[in-house]
């Protein structure tokens, strides 16, 4: 069996690392980390955002927000992929590829969740930080722009990074709409060889446990630093911060 | 496009009862796969809190690979891997039993008990050792002590977390269409195909996951509202 996985890598590593590029679009675990990345960069400043309408005192702010929040978080990503495939072409009036249908949820729904890593990070900062900056005379706006969001979201760093990791996970989600990705790729060589699903699914498994692995681990010494880093400075008296709890996010 | 009309779909026969019975479907996979979790995580603790390494790093292995390994992949992996190099007369059995819902729950339950064990442990964690050594004094056996003092505290510890993993399980059964399991999703698919209503379809779909989600959330708030009471009860 072991063997078995070892040849079929050898023969179709292009495949799973491209997908059909040059002849086809891109595909395979590029096409993959590409969305990941770019959904996450995308959903950044949307979350941070739909973070500050949540905290606003504006209720004209405040309830879209939470109401978009709590539809995301309530809907399966699957039926948000669905609703997007069939919005999108009818709003712009044109075919949209399954990579930018894909990316376009995926900037939805990881905003939404982002939003609440970054809310929870101005929440966990001492009202103080608040107080001073405005004493100091920062307006409302330039308090949270120069003090309280640099320090939120350095704070929130390992969040933000295993949120990465949900999104990696959420792209093999494309593979129901033909999105090109690592899934698709596996899927397409499965069905041309036909008799080695098992080897083939488990090169998938073991693929995305190296990369998901690696970064959580990541996540984990970047936490243990922060952390680390924030005892160095309560020595030198500049108070501590409250760490808010890392939000773990479901499995997709 | 035709006009926007909820009732075409959910006064048409055929269209309703194929809503129906995916929910039906929807619920059975959500309900199958958390009963398998809930307990497959509850044993998956005992044998971590075992004094044996050995133990304690399979389970970690085992929580790792779920936790890393996309569910559709482990979703995938169960139905075209596994399903493939089992015995014969057992692909049959499951073939006419409905395999890929077997599977979807099997794999779904396998998936989130390492999350629901994870959120345990951390409840466990939270307990103060003076708790167990309290309870042990006061005359409880080992047994007794888990039982009666420290499991009901590390439950409420982990209470949050339990639910927002059971609405995340909940959202995953949704996955199961992609092997080929008749739930919501994939029923909804079925009636927009055939009734060419995509906006209604998708609208009743999407409200039927929402108040069920929104339901479990209210219910884990009730569940974890101030623990006076919950100590009176």
């Amino acid at each position: 069996m072991l063997s078995n996985m070892i040849a079929i890598i050898e023969d179709n590593w292009l495949l799973l690392l491209i997908g059909q590029y040059p002849n086809g679009p891109l595909g395979g675990i590029i096409s993959t980390l590409i969305l990941s990345v770019l959904g996450i960069v995308l959903a950044f400043p949307l979350s941070v955002l739909i973070a500050l309408a949540r905290l606003s005192r504006w209720k004209l702010l405040n309830w879209p927000a939470t109401a978009l929040v709590y539809i995301v978080r309530g809907v399966p990503l699957l039926m948000l992929i669905l609703w997007v495939y069939f919005l999108v072409p009818l709003l712009i009036g044109d075919s949209v590829p399954g990579f930018v249908t894909m990316l376009c949820t995926l900037v939805i729904y990881e905003g939404a969740f982002l939003s609440e890593i970054v809310r929870g990070g101005i929440i966990a900062l001492p009202t103080g930080q608040m107080d001073a900056a405005r004493a100091l005379g920062h307006s409302q706006f330039g308090a949270m722009r120069y003090v309280i969001l640099p320090q939120a979201l350095y704070n929130m760093m390992p969040s933000i990074l295993s949120q990465f990791v949900s999104t990696i996970k959420e792209t093999t989600l494309g593979y129901v709409i033909n999105v090109p990705e690592l899934t698709f790729a596996a899927s397409q060589l499965n069905n041309r060889l036909l008799t080695k699903p098992f080897e083939i699914f488990a090169i998938l498994a073991i693929v995305y446990f190296i990369v998901c692995w690696s970064l959580s681990e990541l996540a984990n010494q970047l936490e243990k630093r922060i952390i680390k880093q924030r005892l160095g400075e309560d020595q030198t008296g500049m108070g501590s911060l409250q760490h808010g709890s890392p939000q773990t996010q479901g499995a997709t | 496009m035709k006009g926007f009309d909820l009732l075409a779909v959910l006064t048409h026969p055929q269209f309703s009862q194929m809503l129906l019975s995916g929910m039906k479907m929807t619920l059975i996979i959500a309900l199958g796969s958390w009963i398998l979790a809930m307990s497959l995580g509850f044993i998956l603790l005992v044998i971590r809190m075992l004094p044996l390494k050995a133990a304690d790093q399979a389970v970690a292995a085992y929580v790792s690979y779920h936790r890393n390994v996309p569910t559709l992949v482990q979703l995938m992996l169960w139905y075209f891997g596994i399903a493939n190099i089992l015995p014969n007369g057992l692909q049959a059995w499951l073939g006419e039993h409905n395999g890929e819902a077997i599977f979807a729950i099997v794999g779904l339950g396998l998936c989130q008990a390492a999350y629901f064990s994870e959120d345990l442990r951390s409840g466990f964690r939270s307990i103060p050792p003076g708790q167990d050594e309290a309870a042990r004094a006061l005359g409880h056996s080992y047994l007794g002590a888990m039982a009666y003092v420290l499991l009901p505290q590390a439950f409420r510890h982990a209470l949050p977390a339990l639910i927002n993993h059971t609405v995340s399980l909940f959202k995953n059964s949704s996955l199961a269409m992609a092997i080929g399991v008749a739930e919501l999703t994939h029923a909804v698919k079925e009636v927009e195909n055939l009734s060419f209503r995509v906006f209604e379809a998708y609208l009743i779909a999407t409200s039927i996951y929402l108040a069920c989600s929104l339901l479990l959330m209210a219910i884990g708030a009730w569940l974890s509202r101030d623990p006076a009471t919950m100590e009176a009860s």
